[in-house]
């Protein structure tokens, strides 16, 4: 029967095409995770025998001195404190900042969609152009702004500026989410006697879960990686992570530590991983609700 | 002075006047429909009376007391919507008893009459469900239950079946009808559909582009309609209306009507006042359920004029058979019983109740009044 070679072919050519399409996605599996096995491989090994021999090759010798000494003893600028104080600087900027322009981009979605008024998207208009903005550009307008309102070089003062900056992004995804949210709720419950923020906490806070949980990874990876703003408006005490890594990495003097170094990084990157890996899930599913519906 | 009143209402968005003048009171324990075609303000004239809209101009009062300004939760009015706008993260007993909480009724209270409504609404095994679990019939009735709850003074409901398929829709409107009987509420019912309002309203509010056409018990609106729109919205098949000419003879006005072959025939008007209209065009308006065959025709109606004319198609639709046919060069269609034995073709004798006959002014296509 025709039918019957028809289907063979279907099914070989579909084996073939799938054995490329798995080889191309190792291949780039592959491609992305080569660094970070170098970096872990390294980061267990002792200096001598990465200056003495192959950064590919499994250390002889296994030690997690490197990682102890990173996180609490290695030369940060002038101080041997490990990257442990700026590890907790950054946990104590990014934790605020995200919650605080989570739950302010909320607020900001609610009122733009469901209590609308004269002038909205003018508004909205201007909140989603500071997205657009430049950070270089607002790097002296805003260190004159903490400087006058007496935060500057503090982690108040940062969380500050990760807020600001986040607004635009947490609003707008917010505001997407909620412009597909059945505005017949609200009335309903407006019926039923829920004020303003009782219908926000009762009604759409919690139909809202996939939407914080994009905008949370969104916020915490952007403000835990972020270099800029932690390196020009930090001070001595409140400097995050990537500042403290970057010192780390520079200042060491005589022999690079590369295995202290390659610890370092790996420390610094694994909140974010781990929020990834965590909830990444929740993160494509999110995205697609989001762009599906708005 | 009614429970609630409507009183000279306009709205407008922004230069756009979409409601103009509207005046409705409503009796404790009226059924009032509002009823049109989409886009008439069916569903903003509601909006206004809950307060979920503001208004523009005029006066809405419940009890005597003005509601303008008033919020939506102090009016003490329930409302169901179209999409039953259910709350889906609460279950079946939270989404009813979410207003009293508001309301800050104890929670024995809350729960005492949740339970009353859930058994009347025969939705008591459903009370722990998600409304994502509920299928359309029983959210609709979730829905009532919510509205129910309150025990409001009116009852606001947003096309509320048009959700559903045709048998449920039927049922539901027969239990809604039950439910105003033995509840005795006052209950304002946007729909779009004609029969639903007959079917359920004490009276009806016809609307049209902003207006209100007409007010009335079903029986004034379906007989003496106050203008074609009117006429031809109400009823199913449409009222058939079509050009005429009053003619004046022995006395009594007669409509002269022409049928396919273009001769005029002359059907005997009672309404004695178009005397006055002799000689001049009117618009004459006949149910397709007056035109009958002789045998059918209405025993108690004193007028029952003969009309010659070609059977055009027909249409056995079990209960009745319908016929088209050509009258003052349009499409009307008859209403006969289903065992009447006509043929496309033929030449038929048909018996027509000018009784129930209407004549409009074709330039204003208001009804005459007699
Ligand atoms: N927010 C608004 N801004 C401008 N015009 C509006 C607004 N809301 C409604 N309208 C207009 O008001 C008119 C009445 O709308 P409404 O929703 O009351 O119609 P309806 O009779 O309920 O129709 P349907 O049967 O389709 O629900 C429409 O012409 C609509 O375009
Ligand atoms: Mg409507």
């Amino acid at each position: 029967m025709s039918g019957a070679v028809d289907t063979g072919v279907a099914i070989r050519t579909n084996r073939v095409t799938r054995t490329f399409i798995y080889l191309f996605l190792l291949l780039f599996a592959l491609f992305y995770l080569l660094p970070l096995a170098v970096m872990l491989i390294n980061s267990v090994k002792p200096l001598s025998e990465i200056t003495g021999g192959n950064m590919m090759a499994l250390p002889n010798v296994w030690t997690f001195e490197p990682w102890r000494e990173a996180w609490s003893s290695a030369q940060i600028g002038v101080q041997p404190t490990g990257l442990r104080p700026y590890f907790i600087n950054s946990i104590l900027i990014v934790v605020p900042a995200v919650a605080i322009s989570t739950i302010m981009g909320a607020l900001n979605g609610y009122v733009l969609t469901k209590w609308r008024f004269r002038g909205d998207t003018i508004l909205f208009g201007m909140l989603l152009f500071s997205c657009f903005i430049p950070f270089q550009i607002v790097l002296i307008p805003m260190a004159r702004v903490l400087g006058m309102i007496g935060l500057a070089g503090s982690v108040p003062g940062l969380i500050l500026v990760h807020v600001v900056y986040g607004l635009g992004f947490t609003t707008l995804y917010f505001r997407n989410y909620y412009s597909a949210f059945p505005t017949e709720l609200v009335r309903a419950a407006q019926i039923d006697g829920a004020g303003f923020f009782r219908i926000f906490y009762r009604i759409l806070l919690p139909l809202s879960g996939p939407i914080i949980v994009v905008t949370i990874i969104w916020q915490f990876t952007n403000i835990w990686n972020d270099f800029l703003f932690g390196s020009s408006f930090a001070g001595q005490a409140s400097q995050p992570m990537t500042v403290a890594l970057n010192n780390l990495v520079q200042s060491s003097t005589g022999v690079k530590a590369y295995n202290v170094h390659f610890a370092g990084a790996i420390l610094a990157a694994l909140p974010t991983l781990i929020v990834y890996i965590v909830s990444g899930r929740f993160f494509v599913r999110g995205l697609m609700a989001g762009s599906v519906k708005g | 002075m009614g429970l609630l009143d409507i009183s000279n209402v306009t709205k407008s968005y922004g230069a756009v006047e979409v409601l103009h003048s509207v005046d409705i009171s409503v009796d404790e324990g009226e059924f009032l429909v509002l009823v049109g075609p989409s886009g008439c303000g069916k569903s903003t004239l509601l909006s206004m009376i809950a307060g979920l809209e503001g208004i523009t101009s005029g006066e809405i009062s419940i009890k005597g007391r003005t509601m303008n300004g008033v919020h939506p939760s102090k009016r003490n009015i329930a409302m169901v919507f179209q999409s039953y706008a259910l709350y889906p993260n609460m279950t079946v007993g939270q989404n009813i008893t979410f207003g009293l909480e508001m309301h800050g009724t104890p929670k024995p209270e809350r729960e005492d009459a949740m339970n009353r409504v859930a058994e009347m609404l025969q939705i008591d095994n459903l009370l722990s469900r998600k409304p994502g679990q509920l299928s359309g019939g029983q959210r609709q009735r979730v829905a009532m239950g919510r509205a129910l709850v309150r025990d409001p003074d009116v009852f606001l409901f947003d096309e509320p079946l048009s959700n559903l398929d045709a048998k449920l829709r039927v049922d539901m409107r027969t239990e809604i009808k039950k439910l105003h009987q033995s509840l005795g509420t006052t209950i304002v019912y946007v729909t779009h559909d004609q029969i639903e309002a007959m079917t359920l309203s004490t009276r009806i509010a016809v609307m049209n582009k902003g207006y209100v056409q007409q007010l009335g018990t079903p029986k004034e609106i379906y007989d003496t309609p106050s203008n074609v729109f009117v006429a031809t919205f109400m009823g199913s098949p449409a009222m058939n209306v079509f050009p005429s000419r009053i003619v004046v003879k022995d006395g009594a006005p007669h409509a002269a009507v022409t049928g396919h072959d273009g001769v005029e025939q002359l059907l005997r008007f009672p309404q004695a006042n178009l005397a006055a209209w002799d000689g001049r065009e009117i618009l004459l308006g006949i149910r397709p359920e007056t035109i009958t065959d002789p045998e059918g025709a209405d025993r108690n109606a004193a007028h029952i004029a003969s009309l010659r004319n070609h059977i055009g198609v027909t249409e056995p639709a079990g209960s009745d058979t319908f016929v088209t046919m050509t009258l003052g060069g349009r499409d009307a269609i008859a209403r006969m019983r289903a065992d009447v034995t006509v043929r496309a073709g033929e030449i038929f004798d048909f018996a027509v109740n000018m009784d129930k006959a209407v004549a409009f002014d074709p330039k204003t296509e208001e009804r005459i009044q007699p």
